[in-house]
């Protein structure tokens, strides 16, 4: 028996959309190749399943404790290493979010099967499943497959579709009450970052860079953001120059992003930001020098004066969104 | 306390990436490698450890010949000793993590630090899986550790905020940017380096959980429009996010 197994990351109560990317993946290999697909939930107080609409799966396990509020990393590998028990072939989907990545690889070391992170296709060929992962930040792409039977997978957040129409019926849940959990590893507290939408979660993204020439210009990026409802982002020289923290960073070595939307103004496009955001659907570039690298990669290129635009962009996106 | 920290050598990021002649591969020539960018802050909380509570620190690299240049690098910032766990085979991560783990417990190392994410294969994997084979705790993606009196307080970068994680040794850190400044090499360290050891042991051939088809590069994109420079480009730009990419 094949089977899959989807980790859902709940968050304030709440399945992140990006776990439900995931168990629609896995359910679409139902039938074609796994005879069943389970979910597993680790939680406090059962998150809203009314978002799994469409995509249901056999069985959802949840465990509950008072700890698992937050993340508890050992307790969560032991009780997902249990679920494989007798398959012939276990596959684990995780969405590869910050918890994600820290669980994923916890869970293939247990089992010591193949790991496959950062997922961008999934292709299923002669019975066999092709990952494909982008690598050196995206500048190349890995065809591979996994050897063992027993496979760990992360597929990368806003990539995969969430089906509306798949899977129906009714939920299952099997709920085990986890005692004496193992706390070796124990998240005390979260601390939030004031302000607004990170990058890493957003489906439209308005970075600034040098070309903004100064923090105090800044609010002219924040109030643009704003206004398309998206995240604020930023290229290392200016994090480097203190204007902005380095959450927001967007390149090789910040964060990895694929938005619908991503609006680069005052930034030159260097090799190592471009490899943050080139997978984005639709890129939007404003800068004052026609020849800025940015523009190969733009679908639309405005040639100005950042500081002068963006007051005006902001309010043409307000008249059609107000 | 025995310190480890593991180093990879990378492709320096401002690097085009050719796809060899096997299709297997990138092409390696004319690229520059360096250590890898997580790994400096690794090595760095390392060396701040050994300063508190004195000790030893081993930098560890699994790969070819050349990784030494970046053992060297580590050295000259004030490590120790250096191993090079030499192959030209390609592992998986989970073979390389195992093997990486095998080494720290020969050592008899308490604590280990790794870069968050090696920038070549970008698995982000690896740190947590040494300490699953060791049998110690981890934190990963750490931007602030704090050690006091044999326990560990570690925030972690998740999306929108931080984690506050609480553990005790051994341990395994996986650093992300913002945890420290790393060091420069001095000229001394670079001098003292020089007569610090490197010693390079053999793995054993290995039977990868992994099989790479091949390395591709990514479509490339059209070139886009360039709509103007002016209040009307922007309105123009306006309508085509919202009625041509319907995006907003
Ligand atoms: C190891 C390493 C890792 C790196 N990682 C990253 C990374 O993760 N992310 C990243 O972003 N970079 C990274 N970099 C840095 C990268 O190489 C560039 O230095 C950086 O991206 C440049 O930022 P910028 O585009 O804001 O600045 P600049 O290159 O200085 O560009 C500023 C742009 O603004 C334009 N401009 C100026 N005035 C105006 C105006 N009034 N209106 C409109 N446009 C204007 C200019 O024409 C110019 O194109 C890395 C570098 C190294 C060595
Ligand atoms: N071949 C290697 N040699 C030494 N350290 C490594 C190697 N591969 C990975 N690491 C360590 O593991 C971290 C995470 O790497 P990765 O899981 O490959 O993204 C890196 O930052 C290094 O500290």
């Amino acid at each position: 028996m094949k089977k899959a197994i989807v980790f859902l990351e709940v968050r304030e109560s709440r399945i992140k959309k990006s776990s439900l990317e995931a168990l629609s993946t896995a359910l679409t290999y139902k039938g074609n190749y796994f005879d069943e697909v389970h979910a597993a939930v680790f939680c406090d107080t059962p998150p809203d399943f009314s978002t799994l609409e469409g995509n249901i799966p056999d069985s959802i396990q949840v465990y509950k404790n008072i700890e698992f509020s937050l993340y508890t990393p050992q307790a969560f590998k032991k009780e997902l290493a249990t679920l494989k028990s007798d398959a012939v072939e276990t596959v684990y989907f995780f969405s590869n979010t910050a918890l994600g990545k820290d669980l994923a690889p916890r869970v293939a070391a247990a089992l010591n099967c193949g790991l496959a992170m950062d997922l961008t296709e999934i292709k299923l060929e002669n019975g066999n499943f092709t990952f494909t992962r982008p690598v050196f930040a995206g500048k190349a792409l890995e065809d591979m497959q996994l050897e063992t039977s027993d496979k760990v997978v992360t597929l990368r957040p806003n990539v995969f579709p969430v089906k509306t129409a798949g899977a129906s019926g009714e939920i299952k849940l099997t709920t085990t009450e986890v005692s004496n959990p193992d706390l070796s590893i124990k998240t005390s507290s979260l601390k939030k970052a004031e302000g607004m939408l990170d990058v890493s979660e957003a489906s439209i993204i308005v970075s600034g860079g040098r070309g903004l020439k100064g923090p105090e210009n800044y609010h002219l990026i924040e109030s643009l953001a704003d206004a398309l409802g998206g995240a604020v982002g930023a290229s290392r020289a200016v994090v480097d120059a203190g204007w902005r923290p380095h959450r927001e960073q967007v390149g090789q070595t910040g964060k990895t992003v694929s938005p619908s939307l991503y609006v680069a103004v005052g930034i030159s496009g260097a090799i190592q930001h471009l490899a943050g955001m080139s997978t984005s659907k639709y890129i939007v570039a404003i800068n004052k020098d026609k020849d800025a690298p940015i523009f190969q990669m733009a679908d639309y290129g405005i040639t100005g004066d950042a500081l002068e635009l963006l007051p005006i962009f902001t309010e043409e996106v307000k008249k059609i969104k107000g | 306390m025995k310190i480890a920290v593991c180093v990879n050598h990378v492709p320096d990021t401002a690097t085009k990436i050719k796809v060899g002649p096997d299709g297997k591969k990138i092409d390696t020539i004319g690229v520059t490698y360096i250590v890898n960018p997580y790994d400096e802050y690794a090595i760095e909380e390392g060396l701040k450890l050994k300063e508190k509570i004195s000790g030893t620190v081993y930098v560890i690299g699994l790969g070819g010949d050349s990784h030494k240049e970046s053992l060297k690098k580590a050295l000259a910032m004030g490590a120790d000793e250096g191993i090079l766990l030499k192959t030209d085979q390609d592992f998986d991560s989970v073979t390389v993590a195992k093997l990486l783990a095998e080494e720290i417990k020969s050592l008899g190392c308490e604590v280990v630090f790794t870069g968050k994410q090696s920038i070549d294969f970008d698995n982000s994997a690896t740190g947590q899986m040494i300490s699953e084979f060791l049998g110690f705790n981890c934190v990963s993606n750490v931007v602030s550790l704090t050690i006091e009196n044999g326990s560990l307080e570690a925030e972690r970068e998740i999306e929108g905020g931080r984690e506050v994680v609480k553990t005790t040794f051994p341990a395994v850190i996986t650093a992300q940017k913002g945890i420290n400044e790393p060091r420069y090499a001095s000229l001394k360290g670079i001098m003292a380096a020089k007569k610090k050891v490197i010693t390079e042991k053999s793995v054993a051939q290995s039977t990868s959980k992994t099989k790479s088809l091949g390395l591709r590069l990514p479509a490339p994109k059209n070139p886009g429009r360039i709509l103007g420079s002016d209040a009307e480009a922007i309105k123009e730009l306006v309508k085509l996010l919202r009625e041509e990419a319907k995006v907003i």
